[in-house]
C-alpha cells in the first residue's frame, strides 16, 4: 500500500460580475419579464415618436374637422381620404393619434413624478439612516403618518388646493409618492449602514454625504428598482384617475385618463371606441410596467417564487 | 426478524441543475428496543434518511429505489393513508428545532391531544389523561398548567421535551430523532439524552438517533452507522466501532473529539470539506481528503463485511 | 398589552390632530373663502359682514380654535351649496358608501382567500400561474376603466344589470339600506365588483404568499409526521397561521375601500359620500370637503386601531411580547 497525497485541483473562477450584470442575466432568463419589458419598450418608443408618427395632431385645430366626429373604427372621412384606424371622438379627432399623444403624457408624467419622488425619498431616507436616533424617528414618524392616509385623498386635497395644471399635478404626485420611497431607502440603507465596511469608511474620515452616496446607496439599488417600477405604475394610474374625475391636467394636454373620461358618456350610446381604446392603452401600459416590476422582484428575491 | 430493515435505499432530488443522489444504497437494520446512532457531517444525508423512512420528503425529493420493511410490512408499497395511520402511532419522529416544529398558534396540550385523537377513538377525559401522562414521563413539572401554554412561552429544553412527549404518547415501536439536542444548551442536552435513554429502556421502543456529534451518541447507541456524502461507510456495534474504527473517516471523527487528557494540544480536524452532492468524485467520495487514498480508490469501494462489522474502504485501518 | 393599545390610541389621536390642522389650513386659509358667499363686486360693507360672520377676521389660531371646538361637538360648518350642516350631509350618505365597501370586502375575502390558499399550496401548478397572472392584472387595471368595461358588458350589451344609481332602500335600525332584496342588490353588484377587484387581486397575492410560507414551515411537516391528514392540516394548522397577515390586510384595505369608493361612486352615480366630495371639490364647497376628510380620517384611524387589536388576538406570540 502506498501513501498517496490527495490532489486538490485548482478551481478556475469566472471573472467577477457586477450586480447589474447578474441582475440583467437573471432577468433575461425569465420569459414573461422579457416579453413585458419588450412591450414596454415599444410603448415608450411610440410615445416618444408620437409627434412624428401620429397621422394627425389632434390638438391642432387646423387638422380636425367636426364633421368627422363619432366615426367608428376603420372608417374614412367625408372626403374619402384618410382612414381612422380607431375611430374619432366627439370633436372629430383621430383616436389613434389622441392615444399616442395621451400615452406620451401619461408615461411622461408617471416617469417624471416617480423619479422626482425617488430623489426626494433618497435624500430623506439616507438622512434618516445616516443619523439614526431622533432624526430618524422623527422623519419616519412623518412618513408613517403620510403612508397611513389614503393616497387618493391626499392627491385630491392637494390638487384642490393647488389648482389645475401640469406642474401642479406633478407636484401633487411627487408629494403623494415620496413617503414610500423614503421608507424603502431608509430600510435598505439602515441594513447597509450597520455593516463593517461603512464603519471602516467612517473611520477613515470620509464626509457623510460621500459615504452615503458612494457606498451605501449603490447597495440599496436592488429593492429600489422594484419600488420605482411599482410606483411608476401607480403614479400613472393615480394621474389617470385624477384626470378622469376632472382634477389635475388641463384639457389641452389630455392624458389617457382624460380621454377615457371624455368618452364615458358615449358608452351608453354604443360608441365604445372613444373610451375603450384609450383604456386598453392605459391598461397595457400599467400592466407591462407592473409585470416587469414583479419579475424584477422575483429575480432579486428567489425565495419568493416556487 | 428486525423491527426495521432498510435495504439499498436510494433517495434522489430532481433539481433544475441535475439529479442529486442524497442517499446511495443505504442499508441498516434495527431490532426492537435497540438504539441505532446515525452519525455524519452536514450534507451526509442523515436528515434525508429520517424523512425517507417516514415518507416525508418534500418535492423535488423522492425515494427512488430500495426497501423499507417495518415489522414485516413493505412500506414502500404502502398507500398514503397507511402511512398516515403509522405516523405518530407506530413510528414517530422528533425534529431538530422544537421552536419551528410546534405550531405557534396552538396550545401544547391541544397539539398533544391531537396526536392521540387522530389515531384512537377515546373520550376527552381519556385523552386528557394520556397527555398528562406523557408530559410527566418526559419530566415536565406542573403538567396541568403547562398544557395550556403556547410554544413560545416555554424554554428550549421544555419545548423539546414536549416534542418527545408527542413522539411517545401513543407508545410507538420506533422513534426517529433527527438531531434532537443540537439546538439546545449543552447542559440541557445531557439531561435530555439521559432521559431519552431511560424512556427507551423502560418502554422497549426502538430508537434511531441522528447526530453530527459522535460524542453524543457513543453512550446512548447500541449500534453505530457512519454516513458520508450519502453512503453508509461504516456500520457496527458502537463500542467496537469507536474502539477500532476500520474506515479512515470514522477514525478522523473520533480523533476530532476533544479529549480531556491532551491539554494544550491542537484539536484535530479532518482536512478539506464534504463534496457537494452534485459533484461527487467518481470513486470513493472520501478519497480527496484521505491520507491513505491510492489509485484503486478511483472506483467505489463495495461494502465489506467482517465479523459483524461493515465498512466501505479498500484500505481499511488495521484491526488491533 | 393595555399599555401597547393605549400607545396606539394616542398615536391615532396625534394623526387626527395633524390631519385636522392640514385640512383647516388647506381649505380655510388658501384663497379667500369669503368670495364664495359674496360676489367679488359686492359693496364693502357686505364683504365685511360676511367676513365677520364666517369668523375670517379673527387671527389664525383663533380660527383654528373655533374650528376645533366646533368639530368636537360635531359641527364642521354649513355647506355653502346646500346650506345645511356639513356633517349631517356626510352622515346621510355614509350608509350607502359603507354598504358598497362591506360588500366589496366580503367579495374580496370570498374570492381572494380560497384561490390564494389553493395557489399557495400548489406552487408551480398551472392554476397558480394563471391566478398570479390575473392578480397582477387586477392590481394594475385602473378602477374607473374596469367600471366602464363592466357597464359596457353587463348593462349596455347584455342588459342584465342597471348601469347606475342605487336601488330602492328599506329601513334597517333607522338606517336606509339597499341590500335586503334583489331589487336593491342588483344595483350594488357592479359597483361593488368594480371596487373589489383591486382588493381581490391583493388578497389573492397576500394569501398565496402567506400560504406558501406557512406550508413550508417545520410545524406543518411535524403535523404530517404525527399522521395529520390533509383536510385537518389545512383547517387546524395552515389556515390559522395564514390568516394572521391576511386579516390585517383585509382590515386595512377596508379603510382603503371607503376612500376609493369615490371613484366608483362617480362612475355608477352611487349616492354615497364619495360622489358628494367630488361635487363639493369642484364647487369649492369647503365645509363639506373638510367634514368629509375628517370623517373618513376618523374611520381610517378607528379601523387601523381595530386591526391592531385583532392582530393581538390572532397571534398569541404578540400577546406575550407586549405583556
Amino acid at each position: 500500500m502506498t501513501l498517496h497525497t490527495p490532489l486538490i485541483e485548482p478551481v478556475r473562477l469566472a471573472p467577477p460580475e457586477t450586480p447589474w450584470r447578474v441582475l440583467a442575466r437573471k432577468f433575461a432568463r425569465r420569459r414573461t419579464g422579457m416579453v413585458a419589458a419588450a412591450f414596454l419598450l415599444l410603448l415608450v418608443l411610440l410615445a416618444l415618436a408620437a409627434p412624428v408618427i401620429a397621422p394627425q395632431n389632434p390638438y391642432d385645430l387646423g387638422q380636425v374637422w367636426i364633421m368627422d366626429n363619432e366615426l367608428p373604427p376603420l372608417s374614412t372621412d367625408l372626403a374619402g381620404e384618410r382612414r381612422f384606424l380607431l375611430g374619432t371622438d366627439g370633436a372629430g379627432r383621430d383616436m389613434a393619434s389622441a392615444i399616442l399623444y395621451g400615452l406620451r403624457i401619461s408615461l411622461g408624467i408617471g416617469m417624471a413624478s416617480a423619479l422626482a419622488a425617488l430623489m426626494v425619498g433618497i435624500v430623506v431616507g439616507l438622512t434618516a439612516a445616516y443619523h439614526g436616533g431622533r432624526i430618524d424617528a422623527l422623519l419616519m414618524r412623518i412618513v408613517d403618518v403620510q403612508l397611513s392616509l389614503p393616497t387618493i385623498l391626499v392627491a385630491l386635497v392637494l390638487l384642490a388646493v393647488l389648482g389645475q395644471g401640469v406642474d401642479k399635478t406633478l407636484m401633487a404626485l411627487v408629494l403623494v409618492q415620496w413617503a414610500t420611497f423614503a421608507r424603502n431607502v431608509r430600510g435598505a440603507a439602515m441594513v447597509e449602514r450597520n455593516k463593517d465596511y461603512i464603519e471602516a469608511a467612517m473611520g477613515q474620515g470620509l464626509p457623510a454625504w460621500r459615504i452615503m452616496l458612494r457606498h451605501v446607496l449603490p447597495n440599496c439599488f436592488a429593492p429600489l428598482i422594484v419600488t420605482t417600477t411599482n410606483q411608476m405604475a401607480s403614479a400613472i394610474t393615480l394621474e389617470a384617475t385624477m384626470s378622469f374625475l376632472g382634477i389635475g391636467l388641463p384639457q389641452t394636454e389630455p392624458s389617457l385618463g382624460l380621454l377615457i373620461s371624455n368618452g364615458f358618456d358615449y358608452i351608453l350610446s354604443h360608441q365604445y371606441w372613444i373610451s375603450v381604446f384609450p383604456g386598453v392603452a392605459l391598461v397595457l401600459l400599467v400592466v407591462s410596467i407592473s409585470v416587469v416590476g414583479d419579475q424584477l422582484r422575483v429575480v432579486l428575491n428567489p425565495k419568493l417564487d416556487a | 426478524m428486525p423491527l426495521l430493515d432498510v435495504r439499498n435505499l436510494v433517495t434522489e432530488f430532481h433539481t433544475g441543475t441535475g439529479v442529486v443522489r442524497a442517499l446511495d444504497r443505504v442499508s441498516f437494520s434495527l431490532e426492537r428496543g435497540r438504539v441505532l446512532g446515525i452519525v455524519g457531517e452536514s450534507g451526509s444525508g442523515k436528515s434525508v434518511t429520517a424523512f425517507s423512512l417516514m415518507n416525508l420528503l418534500d418535492a423535488p425529493g423522492r425515494v427512488a429505489a430500495g426497501e423499507i420493511v417495518f415489522d414485516g410490512e413493505d412500506l414502500r408499497a404502502a398507500s398514503e393513508k397507511r402511512w398516515r395511520a403509522l405516523r405518530g402511532d407506530r413510528m414517530a419522529m422528533v425534529f431538530q428545532d422544537p421552536m419551528m416544529s410546534l405550531n405557534p398558534v396552538l396550545r401544547i396540550g391541544d397539539q398533544l391531544a391531537e396526536t392521540v385523537a387522530i389515531h384512537h377513538k377515546l373520550g376527552k377525559a381519556a385523552i386528557h389523561e394520556r397527555v398528562l401522562g406523557a408530559l410527566r414521563r418526559v419530566g415536565i413539572a406542573a403538567p396541568l398548567e403547562r398544557m395550556r401554554a403556547y410554544p413560545h412561552e416555554l424554554s428550549g429544553g421544555m419545548r423539546q421535551r414536549v416534542a418527545i412527549a408527542n413522539a411517545i404518547i401513543n407508545g410507538p415501536d420506533l422513534i426517529i430523532a433527527d438531531e434532537p439536542t443540537t439546538a439546545l444548551d449543552v447542559t440541557i442536552q445531557a439531561q435530555i439524552l439521559y432521559e431519552m435513554k431511560q424512556l427507551v429502556r423502560n418502554s422497549g421502543t426502538a430508537l434511531v438517533w441522528i447526530t453530527h456529534d459522535i460524542g453524543v451518541v457513543k453512550d446512548l447507541a447500541d449500534d453505530l452507522c457512519v454516513m458520508y456524502a450519502g453512503s453508509v461507510i461504516e456500520y457496527g456495534p458502537v463500542a467496537e466501532v469507536i474502539a477500532s474504527p476500520r474506515h479512515p473517516y470514522t477514525r478522523g471523527l473520533i480523533d476530532s473529539l476533544p479529549n480531556g487528557g491532551a491539554r494544550g494540544q491542537r484539536l484535530y480536524a479532518i482536512p478539506g470539506s464534504t463534496p457537494p452532492l452534485l459533484a461527487l468524485p467518481a470513486g470513493c467520495a472520501f478519497s480527496p481528503r484521505c491520507s491513505r487514498a491510492a489509485a484503486r480508490c478511483d472506483s467505489r469501494p463495495p461494502p465489506w463485511q467482517e465479523a459483524g462489522r461493515e465498512f466501505r474502504c479498500f484500505y481499511p485501518l488495521e484491526r488491533p | 398589552m393595555v399599555e401597547m393599545l393605549a400607545r396606539r390610541a394616542l398615536q391615532s389621536v396625534v394623526v387626527v390632530l395633524v390631519m385636522s390642522v392640514l385640512a383647516f389650513v388647506g381649505i380655510n386659509l388658501v384663497g379667500d373663502p369669503v368670495y364664495l358667499l359674496v360676489p367679488p363686486d359686492a359693496p364693502q360693507a357686505e364683504i365685511e359682514r360676511a367676513t365677520r360672520q364666517l369668523g375670517l377676521d379673527l387671527p389664525v389660531h383663533q380660527q383654528y380654535g373655533r374650528f376645533l371646538a366646533n368639530a368636537v361637538q360635531g359641527d364642521l360648518g354649513d355647506s355653502f351649496v346646500f346650506n345645511r350642516p356639513a356633517v349631517a350631509l356626510i352622515l346621510e350618505r355614509m350608509p350607502a358608501t359603507l354598504e358598497l365597501a362591506v360588500m366589496a370586502l366580503l367579495l374580496s375575502a370570498a374570492i381572494g382567500i380560497p384561490f390564494g390558499m389553493w395557489a399557495g399550496m400548489h406552487p408551480g401548478s398551472r392554476v397558480q400561474k394563471v391566478a398570479m397572472g390575473l392578480s397582477i392584472l387586477g392590481v394594475s387595471v385602473p378602477v374607473f376603466w374596469l367600471g366602464l368595461i363592466l357597464i359596457m358588458l353587463f348593462s349596455v350589451a347584455l342588459g342584465w344589470l342597471p348601469s347606475g344609481g342605487r336601488g330602492p332602500t328599506t329601513s334597517l335600525l333607522g338606517v336606509q339600506v339597499s341590500f335586503l332584496g334583489w331589487d336593491g342588490i342588483q344595483f350594488m353588484l357592479l359597483p361593488a365588483l368594480t371596487l373589489a377587484l383591486h382588493n381581490i387581486a391583493l388578497v389573492m397575492r397576500i394569501t398565496e404568499a402567506s400560504t406558501r410560507e406557512v406550508a413550508g414551515q417545520e410545524y406543518v411537516r411535524f403535523a404530517r409526521a404525527k399522521g395529520v391528514g390533509p383536510l385537518r392540516l389545512i383547517w387546524r394548522h395552515i389556515a390559522p397561521n395564514v390568516m394572521i397577515p391576511v386579516v390585517t390586510v383585509l382590515g386595512l384595505e377596508f379603510a382603503h375601500l371607503i376612500a376609493f369608493s369615490l371613484v366608483t361612486e362617480t362612475i355608477f352615480a352611487w349616492p354615497g359620500m364619495g360622489k358628494l366630495i367630488i361635487d363639493s371639490l369642484l364647487q369649492l364647497d369647503r365645509p363639506v370637503v373638510v367634514a368629509y376628510l375628517m370623517v373618513v380620517l376618523l374611520l381610517y384611524v378607528l379601523i387601523n386601531f381595530v386591526v391592531d387589536v385583532l392582530y393581538l388576538i390572532l397571534d398569541p406570540r404578540l400577546r406575550a411580547r407586549s405583556a
